[in-house]
């Protein structure tokens, strides 16, 4: 009877709280921002972007920019596919387009995601375990991935790369290459992959892999430099690669591979001293940033650099020209687009905070610059 | 008689019309109505003989005790602490999964945890798991604000920001019993199955015994839901899945002695537990099962001695714990892990008060403390500390008024193999304390406290692969507390008690230890570079009811308040914004109602939007969550057996939430316990 009295205030004290009330879980809408920066005369309609995200987080996602509106979409893809079941997933890892076909890697959710290339519509995916880089050749896709068929010892599993149709989404080949394979690159039907080893520390990989394509076999594995990274090719066919050193004894380098005369095997030729990180080509330029963490400062030391890779020398070691690369903490990710020039550059900040992306012009000064997801890392231009 | 007890209720319903209103406005008041840790040393008084009785804290603790404390729905300790205020825990989910808790937002590692009167410790992170503590041997819990304020207590213990004490039952031997023993099973969701047996036993006229032993075996199994929706409302996707890989086979082994002796008493324990989990993981896109597992082995030995030689008192204490840990990571798609981690403590205290006058109380302590931890890592360093606190403090009541002052100063050593170690550090962390009666008749008291302490870089933050840092220096926090407490006890009117309690406070977190970007890709290390400003209330109350005969209503609850902003470089996307998981308004409420045997009890803890990550934008928004726990026990006895069985739901309205992002809680799920006591 006289709990029935307790009974209002009780009711009111749980809808007084319940004024931060939980409510449906809605698909986290696209953000968009005006940029400005129209540009419709040539054949690039925009970029994508995509954002890693921490480890952990499912928060990979992937923004737009759009050269005929200049707008930037910020995290699209949800939007554009509501029902895929926990979005795109946990750390994106590369991107590319082929055809009519965006690819994206996304790493801790082991699948390489499809998408419509002007749509962003999902077309599939393909499961690929523990996938890094993609790179397409002659109606196929080719995927990296650190986990190779379990061979002789099951805890040093070698790398491998998958064979993507690019049709039917199928794996159709793979081939086991050196431990856990990053980047690749495809010259005269020989693929090149820079093998890492970086979950064998202080064991690393110092080897690029040859896969001669038509077989689909590992042909040679040439010994370069320890924990290899980027691999990527010139205008004239050299390859760039660079090795992350083993951040303590060893330095970060860049090293160039390109066949001699007559031969067809690739040879490196030059080690060029620089701690290179990631690098982008705009005709005869090699653009590049290299960060080197100096233990008793406590702080990063970043270059901005230019190489002519013709003559294989640096030819400015600050692309940026007005001074705003003390806003960057962490530079993640380059591009340059291939009409205009402009440089792109991510900053990655502290990797659990929203990223900012860069454009600069050709010559070095910022354009505009764009809150991003977190830790912004891969651009991929979308032709018209 | 009765008249009076209709405008006794009356004037009731008013006060809590106040309270409702209060609520509804949003400034959500009120609730706890935790019992003051000085009621419960009576309660110990009377069964462990001490020479006199221990002196009240100047400021009561939030306490969670007997019966209440085992009619919570709650697992395991970190559960149970979900009813204090300024305490958010938390919870990746599951019966095995890791529970942590932060006190006040300044941060895991300043809170001190303290098991039967000795600090657990872990160097290697400085976190405690709370979910391995099960609260079936468990007497009491209390949360202390800063320090527990009491001069005779080890040098260490004035060291935490925060301190959670966990103490276990103490035998209850009436005059001429030998024996007493209790059997407890409980069963249910998640496949739970959780024998645990205690037997405590005289065994001379001064010396008893206790054995306790638990075995908690659960498949960790349970359903998930994540559902999303379109702006439009349209259903965009809605899924179950079965949490995978969250298994838990664990025992727990604990011995005690407790003696007295003419001038004091001693006691000691050996404790053991030994676990196997699975670590189910985040649950992200295309990946629903991982394939990591911990196996844990934590023993310790720990003895206490307490002597009182007329106006001196001493208190001096001795710990070995070992501790192993077993990690392997199985999953075929990820690098292979498979590392051992030992740790090793060796702590000694002596801690000492001197009464000058019957008013004026002054103590010492010193405590050395060696930590080690080994690890099958490469190039691992295997660091070693000596870590050496010395306290002195002085207590003054002046009746209507009482304080407290103390200054630790911690002085540190490391050393690591095959490099130069780091210089020594020492840090001196000063406490003052007061607490005062306005009122002649001391329901109502103000309480001021000022606190400064500091937390050590811990082994990994110093030395973790190259993601350490051995320049390092320890993290600061400063606070401020300012509180009422109005504490009224009647035994036999319509009121049985009633308790208000409000805390306002400032703390600021200096050099906060957090993780930086180094070098090239995706890598990492730790630097002092963080600044927090935390502004925060806490609210409690309790009120206890006889309305009728038997019957007696308690209701309690607690409100938080926390504003934790980070102001550490305006440059940064997050300047000023709230740091992440702690909610600004957070709560429990506890109705409870007993009636010859039977008891029901109903709670609810509400948990406020936050963020998962430092900036406060939508991608980063967590929303509430709340959940509503129910309890039935009926307690009988068959001639000389005592039994109770207890029924619990919990997550009645099986609300589908996360605590930690991308870690599913349960949904509603179910336990039944039946205890056995003679």
């Amino acid at each position: 009877m006289k709990l029935r009295h307790y009974l209002l205030p009780l009711l009111t004290l749980l809808l007084g709280a319940a004024s931060g009330c939980r409510e449906d879980e809605l698909v986290v809408p696209t953000e968009y921002e005006i940029i400005g920066d129209e540009y419709r005369d040539g054949g690039i309609r925009g970029f994508y972007l995509v954002n890693e995200g921490n480890m952990g987080s499912n928060k990979c996602t992937l923004d737009y920019y759009d050269y005929y509106t200049g707008l930037y979409s910020r995290n699209f893809y949800a939007e554009r596919n509501p029902d895929v079941i926990k979005e795109l997933g946990d750390v994106g890892n590369d991107i590319g387009i082929y055809g009519s076909k965006l690819y994206v890697v996304v790493n801790c959710s082991h699948k390489v995601e499809v998408l419509d290339a002007h749509s962003g519509i999902r077309l599939g995916q393909v499961d690929i375990p523990n996938c890094r880089y993609v790179r397409f050749h002659r109606g196929r896709a080719y995927v990296s991935s650190y986990v190779g068929p379990v061979l002789i010892d099951p805890n040093a599993p070698k790398g491998a790369v998958y064979e993507i149709d690019t049709l039917s989404l199928a794996v159709t080949r793979k081939v086991s290459v050196g431990y856990q394979p990053e980047e690749m690159e495809v010259v005269d039907d020989y693929m090149y992959v820079a093998n890492s080893g970086g979950y064998r520390a202080p064991e690393y990989d110092n080897t690029v892999s040859v896969i001669q394509m038509v077989d689909f076999k590992q042909v040679q594995q040439i010994p370069v430099g320890i924990n290899l990274h980027r691999l990527k090719k010139d205008r004239y066919d050299k390859l760039w690669v660079t090795s992350r050193g083993d951040y303590q004894y060893r330095p970060s380098r860049l090293y160039v591979m390109q066949k001699k005369p007559g031969y067809n095997q690739m040879v490196v030729t030059d080690t060029i001293p620089v701690a290179c990180s990631n690098m982008a080509f705009y005709g005869d330029y090699m653009y590049y940033y290299a960060t080197e963490w100096n233990n008793y400062t406590a702080s990063n030391t970043v270059i901005y650099g230019i190489i002519d890779v013709r003559t294989k020398e640096i030819i400015s070691d600050s692309f940026i020209k007005d001074g705003s690369e003390k806003d960057i903490t962490i530079p993640y990710g380059i591009a340059v687009h291939p009409e205009t020039g402009d440089i792109f550059v991510t900053d990655a900040k502290n990797y659990v905070s929203s990223g900012t992306l860069y454009c600069f012009s050709s010559d070095g000064y910022k354009k505009w610059s764009v809150r991003t997801g977190d830790i912004p890392a891969h651009i991929t231009f979308l032709v018209k | 008689m009765k008249l009076f007890r209709t405008a006794g209720l009356l004037r009731h319903l008013k006060y809590f019309f106040i309270i409702a209103t209060l609520l509804y406005v949003g400034f959500t008041v009120e609730v706890m109505g935790v019992q003051p840790a000085d009621t419960l040393s009576r309660q110990l008084d009377e069964i462990v003989v001490t020479a006199r009785k221990p002196n009240e804290d100047i400021i009561p603790a939030q306490t969670l005790s007997g019966d209440e404390l085992h009619r919570l729905n709650s697992n395991s300790v970190a559960d149970a602490l979900r009813y204090f205020s300024g305490v958010q825990v938390k919870d990746y989910g599951g019966v095995g999964g890791i529970k942590t808790v932060n006190i006040r937002s300044m941060g895991t590692n300043h809170t001190g945890v303290v098991y039967d009167g000795v600090e657990l410790g872990n160097a290697q992170n400085g976190q405690i798991d709370l979910g391995q503590f099960s609260l079936d041997n468990i007497e009491a819990i209390s949360l202390y604000n800063g320090q527990k304020s009491e001069i005779l207590q080890p040098a260490k213990d004035f060291g935490s920001a925060g301190t959670i004490y966990m103490r276990t039952r103490t035998p209850v031997l009436r005059e001429g019993e030998s024996y007493h023993a209790r059997a407890t099973m409980r069963a249910g969701s998640f496949d739970l199955l959780n024998p645990s047996a205690l037997i405590e036993l005289r065994l001379s006229r001064r010396v008893t015994a206790s054995l306790s032993a638990e075995w908690v075996n659960s498949s960790g199994k349970y359903k998930f839901r994540y559902r999303r929706v379109n702006p439009a409302g349209e259903l965009a996707y809605d899924t179950t899945a079965v949490r995978q890989n969250g298994d838990i086979n664990a025992t727990r082994l604990e011995l005690n002695t407790y003696g007295s002796l003419p001038n004091g008493s001693w006691t000691a324990k050996v404790y053991n537990y030994n676990s196997e989990r699975g670590v189910p993981g985040a649950i992200v896109n295309n990946v629903w099962r991982r394939g990591e597992r911990i196996w844990d082995t934590n023993s310790f030995m720990q003895g206490q001695y307490t002597g009182y030689f007329g106006r001196f008192s001493t208190l001096n204490t001795f710990k070995y714990a070992f501790y192993r840990t077993h990690y392997v990571n199985n999953d075929d798609k990820q690098v292979k892990i498979d590392n051992l981690y030992k740790q090793k403590e060796v702590y000694i205290s002596s801690a000492n008060e001197y009464k000058i006058t019957g008013r004026w109380r002054a103590s010492a302590g010193y405590d050395f403390l060696w930590n080690s931890l080994d690890a099958d890592v490469y190039g691992f360093v295997k660091p070693d500390r000596i870590s050496q606190f010395l306290s002195v403090a002085t207590a003054l009541d002046l009746d209507r008024f009482k304080m407290q002052a103390s200054a630790l100063g911690t002085f540190i050593h490391d050393r690591i193999k095959g490099q130069q170690a780091p210089a020594d550090r020492h840090v001196l962390s000063p406490a003052v304390y007061m607490n005062g009666y306005p009122l002649s008749n001391r329901d109502f008291s103000i309480r001021v406290f000022y606190k400064k302490s500091f937390r050590m870089p811990t082994f990994n933050d110093l030395y973790y692969a190259d993601m350490g840092n051995s320049q390092l220096s320890p993290e600061r926090v400063t606070q401020y507390n300012v509180g009422l407490l109005y504490d009224h006890t009647a035994s036999s009117s319509f009121i049985t008690a009633a308790r208000v309690s409000a805390d306002a406070y400032y703390n600021r977190v200096k050099d906060k230890i957090v993780a930086y970007p180094k070098g090239q890709q995706f890598r990492w290390t730790m630097l002092n570079l963080g600044l927090v400003d935390i502004r925060g209330v806490d609210l409690t109350g309790l009120i206890t009811l006889n309305p009728w005969n038997d019957l007696y209503l308690t209701l309690r609850g607690q409100y938080t308040f926390q504003r934790a902003i980070d102001i550490t470089n305006p440059a940064d996307n997050y300047y000023r914004d709230q740091i992440p998981y702690i909610p600004r308004h957070s709560g429990a409420a506890v109705a409870n109602a007993q009636w010859r045997g039977w008891s029901l009890n109903y709670s609810w803890i509400y948990v406020g939007e936050r963020y998962n990550q430092q900036e406060n934008i939508r991608y980063n928004y967590t929303q509430p969550w709340y959940t509503s726990d129910i309890s039935v026990s009926k307690d009988f006895t068959i001639r000389e057996v005592s039994l109770r069985g207890l029924l619990e739901i919990n997550n009645l309205l099986s609300q589908d939430y996360d605590v930690i992002l991308n870690y599913p809680m349960p949904k509603r799920n179910y336990r039944f316990t039946l205890t056995v006591e003679i």
